[in-house]
């Protein structure tokens, strides 16, 4: 489970001053379910999951994954997640294997568990066809299977995916969105942020609209549409960050 | 702290190194190719310019001499030098390289030798052009000689004998041994070389590993990682640190080589009289193994600092541009050390670099003074702390991690 208490990040610029990227957002993932985080460029989306994952540290408040806080035990969060996205590249001069192995050591398996598990994962995803060759000669399909196994490779209860599909052309992006059904399907406690629409409708248990850094809305699909009378979530997401908008431009 | 992990990042940090052209060249081939160019190849190139500059026939002209046949048939009769007419422009003629020397001998000259009337020969040149020189000394060789031939004349004349002129000699005896001497002379390269190479071997690997993953979009999926920032950190520094110490050390090595190669080299071509020549370093395993140790904290020094620029930079390219001029700011103070009567002194021991560089020069010489090497090593190992802690601070900053 993943949940966020008042979570703030706040960042200096030189030209801009204070920019409040994250604003005290609270919400809950739970364990099992698909929350997705739909925001416009630049609404806080990836701060918030860099915060989750610790690659961040918040400004003010903090969030529990699994029960570990994200600002007092950051190693041990990060040892229960499995963190993807676009920005997540490979090491162009390791192989498949050897960039999945190097993150399962990292993620202290030993030898004989790791051998397994990266077994287990390279015939799950249909992986061996390439698992001898260097990164940098992957095709983007193979790179996304083989980021998905290097998050996979520690079995991690917890996935936060930033934007996962972005750039990808149709057949792998469904190569990652089964991907995350999967997870769900594992039992897993599953965020990932988009600000395609499509793929919140097909993928998403729980939907949080966000905007200046603000979470302006949370619910089900279903209850979005009851709350804001739209059967269309384009129009729900237009009637919520329309009066943010501007602000938005502004930070 | 896990030393798993940092072995761990060491280990994947090799693999990847090795991998890489641009890291083999720079940390192997560069230093393993550079010495022996420089020395056997520029020497070869050396002795095979000056060989062929000697085995030219200068064209000498003389101004003046109608009077003085004997000077003038002497000159003419010299080996290898070809006599040309004197013409009015001759100045230009051994500016354009046409005339190699002129020689310029007043009227009168012969007649006033035997009144015993001072005169002077004037020989014009072209300083440091090599051909123009080896025309002059062999003309001035001549003038020499045939002036000694003359004050030999009048000393028999007079019946008085040569050591007349010579009441007593003076003479110049080294007690040093050869290593000393050549160390004193040539030990301050060592120290440079070392001093150089640690930090450029450093250089391509502490970029890679910084500014290069963070262009690469690595940066962010290794922090996803439960590893520590330290440990991180600590893995990719010992890798900088042995691109650094492996390059200096291949530099050291195939110096050594290069020496002995050339040791043998002229030894074979019988130019010694058994001792060997000023030039030729004597590098002791003791020296080596002095030097290296010695080495050992300012590699770590230069690999902590050349990370923490490195990171700070957003591309690979960016990187470049902060860490070149830290080439010259290595240079100045490690080219200070050979300048000549500069050693070391308390207060001069506890700059870095240059106190590096300054006892490089007393290692090579055989020369230990245990004081200051204390000084060096302990301030060298403070310097590097530092160092190391701020490359550990500086990937703890998000400002720079996710500079934009």
């Amino acid at each position: 489970m993943i949940e966020a208490r008042g979570l703030s990040k706040r960042f200096q610029d030189k030209k801009r001053g204070e920019i409040r990227a994250v604003d005290n957002i609270s919400f809950v993932c739970q364990p099992g379910r698909i929350y997705g985080l739909l925001g416009a460029n630049g609404a806080g989306k990836t701060t918030t999951l860099r915060m989750l994952a610790t690659i961040l540290e918040p400004t003010d408040g903090t969030a529990l994954v699994c029960g570990r806080d994200v600002v007092e035990q950051p190693e041990k969060v990060r040892a229960i997640v499995g963190f993807l996205s676009t920005a997540t590249a490979l090491y162009p001069r390791l192989t498949a294997q050897e960039m999945v192995e190097y993150f399962g050591r990292l993620n202290g398996l030993d030898e004989a568990e790791l051998k397994k598990r990266v077994d287990d994962i390279f015939n799950r995803l249909d992986m061996n066809g390439f698992r001898d060759r260097r990164c940098d000669k992957l095709s983007t399909g193979m790179k996304q299977k083989t980021s998905i196994a290097r998050t996979l490779v520690h079995d991690p209860p917890v996935m936060i995916f930033d934007e996962p599909t972005n750039g990808l052309d149709i057949m792998t992006a469904r190569t990652i969105t089964a991907f995350i059904r999967e997870c769900r399907d594992h039992g897993k406690t599953v965020i990932f942020s988009t600000h395609i629409m499509s793929e919140v409708e097909k993928l998403c248990d729980t939907i949080g609209i966000i905007q200046s850094g603000k979470l302006l809305a949370e619910g089900t699909l279903a209850e979005l549409r009851d709350k804001y009378s739209e059967p269309d979530l384009e129009e729900i997401f237009v009637k919520v960050v329309a009066p943010h908008y501007g602000s938005a431009e502004a930070n | 702290m896990s030393l798993r992990n940092v072995g761990i990042v060491y280990r994947k940090e090799l693999t990847e190194a090795l991998r890489d052209r641009r890291t083999l060249i720079s940390t192997i081939i560069v230093p393993l190719l550079l010495f022996p160019i420089l020395s056997v190849g520029f020497g070869a190139l050396a002795v095979a310019l000056v060989g062929k500059a000697k085995e030219e026939t200068p064209k000498v002209m003389i101004l003046g001499g109608e009077d003085s046949p004997e000077v003038v048939g002497g000159l003419k009769k010299l080996d290898k030098i070809e006599i040309v007419p004197a013409a009015p422009a001759w100045k230009d003629q051994i500016i354009n390289k046409e005339v190699r020397a002129v020689v310029e001998i007043p009227p009168g000259f012969q007649s006033d030798v035997a009144r015993q009337k001072s005169d002077t020969v004037k020989i014009y040149n072209y300083k440091e052009e090599l051909k123009s020189e080896f025309a002059t000394d062999k003309i001035e060789k001549y003038l020499k000689d045939y002036r000694d031939s003359v004050v030999k004349e009048r000393l028999a004349a007079k019946n008085l004998p040569e050591a007349v002129l010579q009441p007593f000699e003076v003479k110049q005896e080294n007690v040093a041994p050869p290593e000393k001497v050549s160390g004193a002379a040539f030990g301050g390269i060592i120290g440079y070389m070392v001093i150089l190479l640690c930090m450029t071997g450093g250089m391509y690997p502490a970029m890679d590993l910084t500014a290069g993953e963070k262009e690469r979009g690595t940066m962010e999926t290794i922090l996803s990682s439960p590893i520590s920032r330290m440990h991180l950190v600590l893995g990719k520094f010992f890798l900088v640190l042995t691109a650094s110490l492996l390059t200096a050390a291949l530099s050291v090595l195939s110096m050594g080589v290069s020496f002995s190669v050339l040791h043998r080299f002229t030894e074979n071509s019988g130019s010694q009289g058994g001792e060997a020549p000023a030039f030729l370093l004597h590098l002791g395993l003791r020296t080596v193994l002095s030097v290296f140790i010695m080495a050992l904290p300012l590699a770590v020094f230069f690999s902590a600092t050349l990370m923490t620029i490195a990171l700070f930079a957003k591309t690979y390219k960016e990187a470049q541009s902060y860490l070149t001029p830290m080439t010259f700011v290595v240079i100045i103070p490690a080219i200070a050390a050979m300048l000549p009567g500069v050693e070391l002194t308390p207060k001069l021991a506890l700059i870095p670099i240059l106190n590096m560089s300054l006892l490089c020069k007393e290692l090579v010489a055989g020369t230990y003074h245990w004081n200051f090497i204390a000084i060096i090593f302990v301030s060298t190992c403070l310097y590097a702390a530092v160092a190391l802690f701020l490359a550990i601070k500086m990937f703890q900053r998000e400002s720079v991690l996710f500079r934009s």
